[in-house]
């Protein structure tokens, strides 16, 4: 395989005591690398050290220690290489609000380097393709969220980058402007060997948009593989049973971990989750069991094991745990 | 892969397209357009009403308040204007533009100089108002041509020093409330510990001392001398000496801001 197109080997970044924080060690030695035109989605709660990975390998930030290649650039050493090669899209809008649509596509390609005929070509042409052609006259600010989004995309692609990175795409998005621009960033991937990082904190997104995907926990890559592998790595089914009351003393969890073909049991508050060789024979054999001892239960469901398992697997918690975790954080 | 059409362009071409940006935003602000003229204006009127007496405490040397006025308060103008300047620094901080922009090849200074020279040409065409306003209200100059083009520069040295003094305070603060806060505690002691509005001969001589610290006085007494019949050209070369220093100065200093900005992010 040829160079890969993106490449960070032990990335390090503690971000220093604020007055209200304490030092936070955002990267604890990330590693990973993506082959030329593959989407990868970083997969993490809030605060796991998705964006501080991006701004890394977008030359915004600097880390302590590590090395990251970005198009075969060096982030530290070749700043002005990695940003020619980059398309970026922040979390938070990227475009100017007091401007129209046009306006900001065709200056930001000019910042690039493309003749006014060229920026305002290739303006049109991105307009149309995120269907924005109408609007592209209108100050964004009267823009709805999805459009301005579609146009942060469209402006990550003026340029016509190698590597383009997407933090956190649809966040804050209404479904339906989700669905949109999921089938937009869909249809990237097959685009001129454009390679994509993609940060998500939505199982399902990653799901649905990445080839790869890389876990991210505390700073580390914890798990890596295209999502239908890493759910395969995963044998037979999920058990989720809902209790009436938490399992406080534990006693729940012993009595199923004592039943043959039932292993990693997970308790969070009043849910408990475990993973069986065979879904249909298990059910009968917990509830059973639960039933002998008189605990009560709200409801039990089997199903195929999801993204939401491969990263308590990984992490030791639920995915919905973990960002409760980073947002509290 | 498509081949990319990326050409080098450097600072003067960053500067200008980022200048193309703000003025265009300007513009599409008519309200902040009509603010920023009436005001200056407001000020000429009130000021030389409320102040006119002074003429006539012994020692004044101009015998007309308004013409004594008027470049004090094209500096003040200058100041107070320019001072907002790093509001929109702040706006493209909470939004993702600036992020992007940084992630960019944009020159950073490209991306200082283009926001200054906009800020500039606001200051131009309020000085020019301002100008008008006073002759009309009686003002006359005996400095010919020269005398209003050193006033207009040193104004756009004003707006333009302290226009990138806002712009780091941005960068390293990235509050709005922080950056305003900070400015309206500078504004206010700039503007008075000068010669703005009173004749140094009869001000406390603490405020004289004060005042030779102070960038905004070094340009008014540079306007106010080319702009007399008799200029002391000496004190004039001198004055704008010191400003041009301090505004190179704080221009150098907001563009190493972008570093620290970085940093932290």
């Amino acid at each position: 395989m040829s160079t890969p197109a993106l490449e960070a080997v032990d990335l390090v970044k503690t971000y220093p005591a604020g007055r209200k924080n304490p030092p936070l060690r955002a990267l604890d030695g990330l590693t990973f690398s993506v082959p030329e035109g593959v989407v990868l989605g970083l997969l993490g709660p809030n605060g796991a050290g998705k964006s501080t990975t991006v701004k890394i390998l977008t030359t915004l930030s600097r880390a302590d220690a590590g090395t990251a290649r970005v198009a075969g650039y060096d982030v530290n050493r070749s700043q002005d290489q990695v940003r020619r090669s980059i398309g970026y899209v922040p979390q938070k809008s990227s475009s100017d609000p007091m401007a129209t649509g046009v306006e900001n596509l065709v200056l930001s390609g000019r910042i690039y380097g493309l003749s006014r005929r060229e920026a305002v070509r290739r303006a049109t042409e991105l307009l149309e393709r995120f269907d924005l052609t109408d609007a592209g006259g209108r100050q964004v600010k009267t823009y709805s969220g999805g459009m301005q989004r579609k146009l942060d995309v469209a402006l990550g692609l003026v340029h016509r980058p190698q590597v383009l990175f997407l933090d956190e795409p649809t966040t804050g998005l209404d479904p339906e402007a989700r669905a949109d621009l999921w089938s937009e960033v869909g249809r990237l991937s097959g685009d001129e060997g454009l390679t994509v990082l993609l940060t998500t904190h939505y199982l399902e997104e990653a799901d649905r948009l990445a080839d790869q995907l890389a876990i991210v926990d505390h700073g580390k890559i914890v798990a890596e593989g295209t999502p239908e592998a890493l759910k395969a790595e995963l044998r037979g089914d999920s058990v989720h049973v809902e209790l009436v009351d938490p399992d406080i003393d534990g006693s729940v969890r012993t009595l199923l971990a004592g039943l043959s073909g039932v292993g990693e049991i997970v308790v969070e508050g009043n849910v408990l989750r475990a993973r069986v060789d065979h879904g249909a024979t298990a059910v009968p054999a917990v509830l059973g069991a639960l039933e002998d001892k008189a605990i009560p239960v709200t409801a039990v469901t089997v199903s195929r094991p999801s993204l939401d398992d491969v990263y308590l697997r990984y992490t030791g918690r639920s995915f919905r745990e973990a960002s409760l975790e980073g947002e509290a954080a | 892969m498509a081949t990319v059409i990326q050409r080098r362009t450097g600072f003067l071409g960053h500067t200008l397209f980022i200048t193309g940006r703000w003025l265009r935003a300007q513009y599409r602000q008519p309200a902040l357009i009509a603010f920023t003229l009436i005001q200056p204006a407001i000020w000429l009127l009130l000021f030389g009403q409320l102040f006119k007496g002074v003429v006539n405490i012994p020692g004044f040397s101009d015998p007309s308040y308004i013409a004594f006025l008027t470049p004090g308060i094209v500096m003040m103008t200058a100041l107070m204007n320019s001072g907002w300047s790093g509001t929109t620094f702040i706006a493209d901080m909470e939004r993702g533009v600036m992020d992007r922009l940084l992630a960019s090849p944009v020159s950073r200074g490209g991306l200082m100089a283009g926001q200054l020279v906009s800020n500039a040409t606001t200051t131009l065409i309020q000085t020019i108002l301002v100008f008008a306003i006073g002759v009309a209200a009686g003002a006359r100059y005996d400095g010919g041509v020269a005398g209003y083009a050193v006033t207009v520069v040193a104004s756009m040295l004003v707006g333009t020093a302290f226009g990138s003094l806002s712009n780091a305070v941005a960068l390293l603060t990235r509050q709005q409330e922080a950056l305003i806060g900070i400015f309206q505690f500078v504004s206010l002691p700039l503007t008075f510990m000068s010669s703005i509005m009173i004749d140094p001969k009869v001000a406390p001589h603490w405020v004289n001392v004060a005042a030779r610290f102070n960038p905004v006085d070094w340009a008014t007494i540079a306007a106010r001398e080319a702009l007399s019949a008799t200029p002391d050209w000496s004190s004039v070369t001198r004055h704008s000496t010191y400003l041009l220093a301090f505004t190179l100065f704080v221009a150098w200093l907001s563009t190493r801001a972008f570093h620290t900005y970085q940093r932290s992010v």
